[in-house]
């Protein structure tokens, strides 16, 4: 289902004539309003005028999550204070939060964005809507909840946590769709089956699961747990919170960006070149339409490629794959590029294995070690040692072939793993460099 | 003529076979016989215990990882060469055995030894035509 059909299948002829439009107007007015623009435009040697097509978007500077940090907390904001309506802040797990404000304009831009994110999902006003991103300072569970609203769907304002409640209230109130962290999604289903719950037998259709990277793997896990069709939804604080894209129920192969709103290019990490549609890199948004908090050029860190060929739902946006990793989350060990994804992807193509794992990142002397660990199940549990070492040497192996590092394999207790109820934090480096 | 074993997985660190022992202790479930096998990192410890559907659910729930394997246990006269009959017997049929360990029956005139063998049921076969004396399951968890 198509929220906005006007916008979402606009030819591309018309999309890109809408975006050069909007492009020049943010353009001209960041330049005039935020001190760290006109200064980074400057420096560059561009100015507003200079950009007369959509190609001349890669003459502008890239902005950075550092430059956020260097303007806490208001500093990036483009109009003053008495017309922002909310301020959000990202989860600053290193140094300040990221701090982004929202107009009235952009709060109701973003619900509808957030909308579209539901009907592609194929909600309409007849869904419940069970929240359980969370509500606060973190853009999740405000975000969904607005675009649940403006579609008219039913909200249960969950936010994250106090998990047996979550699971009463998805058996007593019966509501079809769930909107969380995946990790979290397979928590409620585990934390369920121990309370003797059919989590299989809820009314739930439907997940809108995002704010983490994660695997096709996890995706089936999900979907057989919960029995539910699991899709993938992409935002994040800086550009808007969640809905800046979102997989579509007709094709949940990526997850279409709203074009009318963002322009989204890959760049080599390395060296910033813009690279063509296919190629994986690193994600870069522009906002077109935001009032109070735009940006230009915006960093994301998160490693993707974007796929232009038409999708069958109609929608005339690019989509781009589901994220692979972050390029700052990438380890290197032993001077080989390590995406935590990756080792999810090869454990859970190991039969009878639980997705659920850490990865210990050490150095001994001048050498780097990767240790695995992984929950023993009792699929894959033996009472033979000989066999359960097969098993580690087998998951090492494939590390190996795959990875192309060597890693030691260690199987521990099922739950000992930390639970994640927000986003996973699956790596621990020990390494003081 | 099988006996039901359990087994448990444990990692490598203190307090891990406590953990199981005061599960067993808390229901009043008694151990019959039990191995533990290591490796630097984990252990497997395996149980033959009076109650075994009962140890099983409890350990499950207490969120261990817990097996369950058919093993054969085979009463000796505890004196030099008991051993050798049976394993003699299991060699000459080329049956493999797994793991195995033994425990002196209360009397102390009898072995009990547990094997964990790769063909059980050719094995019970064998080892009655030897005339050799394996001890049913409900006799094992109550010895």
């Amino acid at each position: 289902m198509i929220f906005n059909e006007e916008f979402e299948t606009l030819p591309r002829e018309a999309l890109e004539a809408l975006q050069l439009k909007r492009l020049k107007q943010v353009v001209q007015r960041v330049y005039h309003t935020v001190g760290f623009y006109r200064k980074a435009f400057d420096d560059a040697g561009v100015r507003p005028e200079d950009i007369k097509t959509l190609d001349d978007l890669k003459r502008l500077p890239f902005t950075t999550k550092q430059d956020l940090r260097d303007n806490y907390p208001f500093g990036m904001f483009s109009v003053p204070m008495s017309n922002v309506v909310r301020i959000h802040a990202s989860s600053g797990t290193t140094g300040r939060p990221t701090v982004v404000g929202y107009t009235k304009r952009d709060i109701d831009m973003w619900a509808g964005l957030m909308a579209r994110c539901f009907a592609a999902a194929g909600l309409t006003k007849n869904d419940v809507v069970h929240n359980a991103y969370g509500y606060g300072l973190f853009t999740g569970g405000l975000g969904a909840h607005y675009g649940a609203e403006k579609l008219g769907a039913s909200v249960i304002p969950m936010s994250g946590g106090n998990t047996k409640k979550q699971i009463m209230i998805l058996q007593d109130f019966g509501p079809t769709a769930i909107c969380c962290t995946p990790s979290y999604a397979l928590y409620l289903a585990e934390m369920g089956e121990e309370m003797g719950v059919d989590m299989r037998s809820l009314r739930l259709k439907v997940g809108i699961l995002g704010a983490e990277p994660w695997s096709e793997k996890m995706r089936i896990e999900i979907e057989n747990k919960l029995d539910i069709m699991a899709l993938n939804i992409y935002g994040l604080s800086e550009v808007l919170g969640p809905g800046v894209s979102m997989e579509c129920a007709e094709g949940r192969n990526g997850l279409h960006v709203f074009e009318d709103h963002f322009i989204v290019e890959v760049i080599n990490p390395e060296s910033g070149e813009v690279l063509p549609y296919g190629e994986t890199g690193e994600l870069v948004f522009t906002t077109l339409t935001k009032e109070a908090f735009p940006l230009i050029r915006y960093r994301t860190r998160d490693i993707s490629r974007l796929m232009p060929e038409t999708c069958k739902c109609g929608r005339t946006f690019v989509r781009m794959d589901r994220v692979s990793g972050r390029s700052d989350d990438m380890l290197i060990i032993r001077g080989v590029n390590v995406f935590p994804s990756q080792i999810e992807s090869v454990l859970m193509d190991v039969e009878g294995l639980e997705p659920h794992y850490q990865l210990i990142v050490d150095r001994e002397g001048a050498l780097d070690t990767l240790e695995v660990q992984v929950e023993v199940s009792e699929k894959i549990f033996s009472d033979e040692v000989r066999k359960l070492q097969e098993m580690e040497k087998r998951i090492a192996k494939d590390i190996k072939d795959y990875l192309g590092v060597t890693a030691k394999v260690k199987l521990v207790e099922p739950k000992t793993l930390k639970r994640f109820e927000g986003k996973a934090q699956r790596v621990i480096d020990k390494r003081n460099i | 003529m099988k006996v039901e074993q359990i087994s448990v997985f444990l990692e490598n660190k203190p307090g891990g076979l406590a953990q199981v022992t005061r599960v067993l202790k808390e229901r009043n479930i008694n151990i019959r016989a039990l191995s533990l096998a290591d490796t630097t990192d984990f252990g497997i410890l395996r149980l033959i215990v009076d109650k075994v559907q009962e140890a099983r659910d409890i350990l499950k729930t207490e969120g261990f990882t817990v097996g369950r394997t058919e093993v054969v246990a085979v009463e000796v006269a505890d004196r030099p060469g008991g051993l050798h009959a049976i394993v003699d017997a299991l060699s000459s049929e080329g049956i493999n055995v797994e793991y195995m360990y033994a425990f002196v029956e209360r009397s102390g005139e009898n072995a009990v030894i547990i094997f964990r063998l790769d063909d059980t049921d050719r094995a019970i076969e064998v080892l009655q035509e030897k005339g050799l004396k394996v001890l049913p399951g409900e006799k094992v968890y109550r010895l």
